[in-house]
């Protein structure tokens, strides 16, 4: 286990439940009642000070218990490295603690994750969709459940007729 | 008329502190909201803010985006790795070979392949053509909308040499599509080489040019120097990248970092400013097109011939000439890009230093020939996000200004 997946394990016992280490990128795992906690930890700690905020993604795993899974990656100008910080949730309840008070950049990334896989963030300032219409309510795109092609939407589109054009 | 009549009355009135002034009425404010787009030319696409205003100062903006939002990164978990190629010309549509670069590193990463180094050169030389393309197109679209025009027509007109070397190298100006996982998809012709040459010495005193025409110009001045001032702190807070994160004092720069690529071979400086402000973002930007060609340069003597394609024949396509007369790599190529490769389980993420700021692509694998997820982290997306921290207090005409100065692009911000 690396350096900072120990530190991070020390500092929060039990909270890390997967920690994996390819291609020289670091993604640690952590229970999602202790991700704030851990991401304000990194952010402070003045031997760590994660302090860009990278990316806010999220993936859909539709056969597993816990079925979404939101990933934070941030990085530390200070001691030039990267960790993915990620958090599973089972549908039922997926909800995670918003992280915008931590770092102010995720407000945008988290409304993006909402807007593509439906998963809410507690104590978010301004939780609505971003990049599909505000009245979009066919559900979320980027969910495997969801077709390529949409769920008929478009159809309802009005164009205008041959000759009239 | 009745309606008129009403308002003009109510816009008077006694103000109760002072009763002494009762003969001079005082004017009622309340702040007024103003859509800005999406048909506006200075939103650089299809961008729509809502501007909350008191008298001209902006109060609160909230931008609305999606107009121009394909899906993407839902279309990448369909094709195969090498379909995508094409997808990512569309995303910073102005730049498309830098994006070709970030997608194709991040493949590389994945499937843990080496770059030969004639291609590490070619695509570090591309790169930065690229870089001087999207400079030159901020800062004549900049200039334009603060109305100094003719910088504009002087960019453009050095722009489309560059894009027609584009159009000799690929046959296309700006959708590419150049960049191959693995390498390139063709070698400099002799012809192209002269070119460039001839290029890097015609554009240097070229560069003076547009400088003389804004560094002295008081508008200009008055228009860029203290607005959209940001801490170093607050813009990594934002996660903001390239120039925009440089304008404030932090030497953030992934060439630098985390060296790809041929940049470790060349010697360049990384321009940092002091104040956080549109000016200095300015002259980042400027210092950038000197330093491209410094390191175009280097390239240019340092390369030596050999492959341009890395030897995996699992992986990367096999040469043009061959497919049209060897049957194996013929069915080779198709089956590369009909089922693609068998791309290992895992996930990676790869940042690249596009001239906007970190391109980078997140990509999960489950196995098997399509990505299981693909995030694409666009910094016009996310500079958009520091858009209301960044317009408080400033002045509506400056809204326009500030959009400039992240050089956003719609189809990468939207993707």
């Amino acid at each position: 286990m690396s350096q900072l997946a120990q530190r991070i394990e020390d500092t929060f016992p039990g909270a890390c439940t997967k920690v994996v280490e390819w291609r020289g990128d670091l993604a640690v795992t952590v229970k999602p009642e202790t991700l704030h906690d851990v991401a304000r930890f990194l952010r402070d700690d003045p031997a760590l000070r994660f302090d860009y905020i990278v990316h806010v993604s999220s993936v859909d795993w539709p056969d597993d218990e816990e079925r979404f899974e939101v990933v934070y990656e941030v990085y530390s100008i200070r001691t030039r490295q990267r960790i993915r910080l990620k958090t599973r949730v089972p549908e039922s309840d997926c909800i995670v603690d918003s992280l915008t008070d931590v770092w102010k950049g995720a407000d945008f990334m988290e409304r993006e994750v909402y807007d593509m896989m439906g998963i809410r963030f507690r104590n978010h300032p301004d939780l609505r969709r971003i990049l599909m219409p505000d009245e979009y309510d066919e559900g979320y795109p980027l969910r495997k459940d969801f077709p390529l092609r949409g769920k008929g939407w478009r159809d309802t589109f009005e164009f205008l007729d041959e000759p009239s054009r | 008329m009745a309606q008129f009549e009403d308002q003009r009355t109510t816009v008077y009135k006694i103000d109760p502190e002072h009763p002494e002034s009762e003969t001079l009425p005082t004017l009622r404010t309340e702040e007024l909201l103003l859509n800005m787009g999406p048909q506006h030319p200075s939103t650089h696409g299809v961008l729509k803010v809502i501007l909350e205003l008191e008298g001209e100062r902006l109060v609160k903006s909230t931008p609305v985006m999606g107009f121009l939002h394909r899906g993407v990164e839902k279309l990448a978990e369909e094709g195969t790795y090498h379909q995508f190629i094409p997808h990512t010309d569309r995303l910073d549509y102005v730049c498309a070979m830098y994006n070709n670069f970030a997608y194709c590193r991040a493949v590389e990463k994945l499937m843990n392949i080496t770059v030969p180094d004639r291609a590490e050169y070619l695509r570090t030389i591309v790169a930065e053509i690229q870089r001087i393309i999207g400079h030159q197109f901020w800062l004549g679209t900049q200039a334009l909308d603060i109305g100094a025009m003719t910088v504009f027509f002087y960019c453009f007109r050095d722009r489309e040499i560059l894009l027609d070397w584009f159009d000799e190298l690929c046959g296309a100006r700006l959708t590419t599509s150049w960049y191959r996982i693995g390498g390139v998809e063709r070698d400099f012709t002799p012809s192209l080489f002269a070119k460039l040459k001839q290029f890097l010495d015609y554009f240097p005193p070229k560069i003076d040019e547009y400088v003389i025409f804004l560094e002295k110009n008081r508008i200009w001045l008055a228009r860029t120097k203290g607005v959209a001032v940001i801490s170093a702190e607050d813009a990594l807070s934002f996660g903001l990248s390239g120039p925009t994160l440089r304008g404030s004092g932090v030497d953030f720069d992934l060439r630098k970092y985390e060296p790809y690529s041929a940049y470790p071979k060349c010697e360049f400086s990384v321009p940092v400013g002091k104040n956080g402000d549109t000016y200095d973002r300015y002259w980042i930007r400027v210092q950038e097109l000197y330093e491209s060609v410094k390191i175009i340069r280097q390239c240019l003597e340092q390369i030596q011939d050999g492959p341009i394609m890395a030897d995996v024949p699992s992986v990367t396509l096999p040469p043009k000439e061959r497919v049209f007369t060897n049957l194996e790599s013929m069915i080779q190529q198709f089956k590369l890009f009909s089922q693609g490769f068998n791309a290992p389980p895992g996930e990676i993420y790869c940042g690249t230093e596009a001239h906007k700021g970190e391109l980078g692509f997140y990509i999960v694998s489950t196995g098997g020939g399509k990505p299981y997820r693909l995030k694409i982290r666009a910094p016009s997306f996310i500079h958009m996000g520091a858009f209301d921290h960044m317009s408080k207090g400033y002045m509506i005409s400056d809204a326009v200004t500030i959009f400039g100065t992240y050089d956003i692009v719609m189809g990468e911000c939207d993707r």
